[in-house]
C-alpha cells in the first residue's frame, strides 16, 4: 500500500518519538526515500525539537532559586509539613 | 530526560523531612523548580506572576507533603498542585477571555498543515548564542493555544514522559499525544521559514564576487 503526504504528516510526530509499529515505518520510509516534502517536513519538525530541548531557550528568571529558596527558609522556620 | 528523580531516594527523603530533617526540602524541591515555573508561565503568561505562583505552589507543596501517597512520581504530584494554583489565580483574575481552556479540545478541528520548504534543514544550535533566535523560538510558544502549550513544555522543553505529562495536567495519554503533534506542527509551520535565517551560511561554489 502506498501512502500519501498527509498521512505521513499525521504521523510525524509519533514517528519522532518511535511510536510507530514496524509496518508503518517501513511504509513512511520507503515514501521518505522519494518524498522531497516530507523528508524536508521531517527534518525540520525535528530541528524545531531539537531547539526547543537545548536549555539556554527556556532559563528561569535571575534569581528565582535564591529568591524561592528564601522564601521556603522563612516557611520551613515555622511550620511543619 | 532532565532531572530524572530516583525514586527510591526520592521517597526516603520525604520519609526524612516528614520526620523532622526539614531542610531536606531545598534539597527534594530544588528538580521541580524549572517545570513548576515554566508550568506556571504557560498557564499565567506573566513572569511576576509565574514566579509568585511557583513559590506559593511550592509552599503549598511544602505544607501538603504528608498527604503525598507515592503513588505518583513527586515531581507529578508537585505539578498537579502547580497546576491547580495556576488555574485558581486565572479563575480569580478572569483572566480567560480570550481563550476558553474549555472550550478548546481535540475534537476542534484545526488546520495543521505543514510548512513546506526544502531549503531548511539544519539545526542551528551554534545559533542559539544569539538573542534573537531564543525570543523567536519563545514567541512560537507563546503564540500556541494553552492546551498544546502546556503539553509542549512539559514534554520538549522539560523532556517529561507522555505519562508524567499525562499526570500533571489531568489529561489521558491519548490526548498528550495528540496535542503535543498538534503542537510540534503548529511550531514547524510558524518556525520553518524564519528559522532559515539562521542556517549556517555555506559558500556557494560559484556565488562569490557578487
Amino acid at each position: 500500500m502506498r501512502i500519501d503526504c498527509k498521512h505521513v504528516w499525521e504521523y510525524i510526530s509519533a514517528y519522532i518519538e518511535g511510536e510507530v509499529d514496524a509496518d508503518l515505518r517501513a511504509q513512511i520510509d520507503k515514501h521518505l526515500e522519494t518524498c522531497e516534502i516530507c523528508s524536508a517536513v521531517l527534518d525540520s519538525t525535528r530541528n524545531v525539537v531539537v531547539l526547543y530541548a537545548d536549555g539556554r531557550i527556556f532559563e528561569l528568571p535571575r534569581g528565582f532559586s535564591q529568591r524561592l529558596h528564601e522564601r521556603l527558609d522563612i516557611e520551613l522556620a515555622k511550620a511543619v509539613p | 530526560m532532565k532531572n530524572v528523580p530516583n525514586f527510591e531516594s526520592e521517597a526516603e527523603c520525604i520519609r526524612r523531612i516528614l520526620a523532622g530533617e526539614k531542610q531536606l526540602f531545598h534539597t527534594l524541591i530544588r528538580p521541580c523548580e524549572r517545570p513548576v515555573y515554566f508550568l506556571l508561565m504557560s498557564i499565567l503568561r506573566n513572569e511576576a506572576e509565574a514566579e509568585d505562583a511557583a513559590q506559593e505552589a511550592i509552599v503549598k507543596i511544602y505544607r501538603n507533603l504528608h498527604l503525598f501517597r507515592g503513588e505518583s512520581q513527586f515531581r507529578t504530584w508537585a505539578l498537579s498542585i502547580a497546576r491547580n494554583e495556576g488555574l485558581g489565580r486565572l479563575r480569580k483574575t478572569e483572566a480567560r477571555r480570550e481563550e476558553s481552556l474549555d472550550a478548546l479540545t481535540e475534537d476542534q478541528a484545526g488546520d495543521f498543515t505543514p510548512a513546506i520548504l526544502t531549503s531548511w534543514r539544519e539545526v542551528p544550535v551554534q545559533a542559539l548564542e544569539r538573542k534573537e533566535l531564543g525570543a523567536l523560538l519563545r514567541q512560537a510558544i507563546e503564540g500556541l493555544p494553552e492546551i498544546y502549550r502546556n503539553v509542549v513544555l512539559l514534554r520538549d522543553i522539560e523532556e517529561m514522559n507522555v505519562r508524567e505529562t499525562a499526570a500533571a495536567l489531568g489529561i489521558a495519554e491519548g490526548a498528550v499525544k495528540v496535542r503535543l503533534h498538534r503542537a510540534r506542527a503548529l511550531l514547524q509551520r510558524s518556525l520553518a521559514p524564519r528559522l532559515k535565517e539562521f542556517a549556517p551560511k555555506r559558500g556557494k561554489l560559484f556565488g562569490w564576487g557578487r
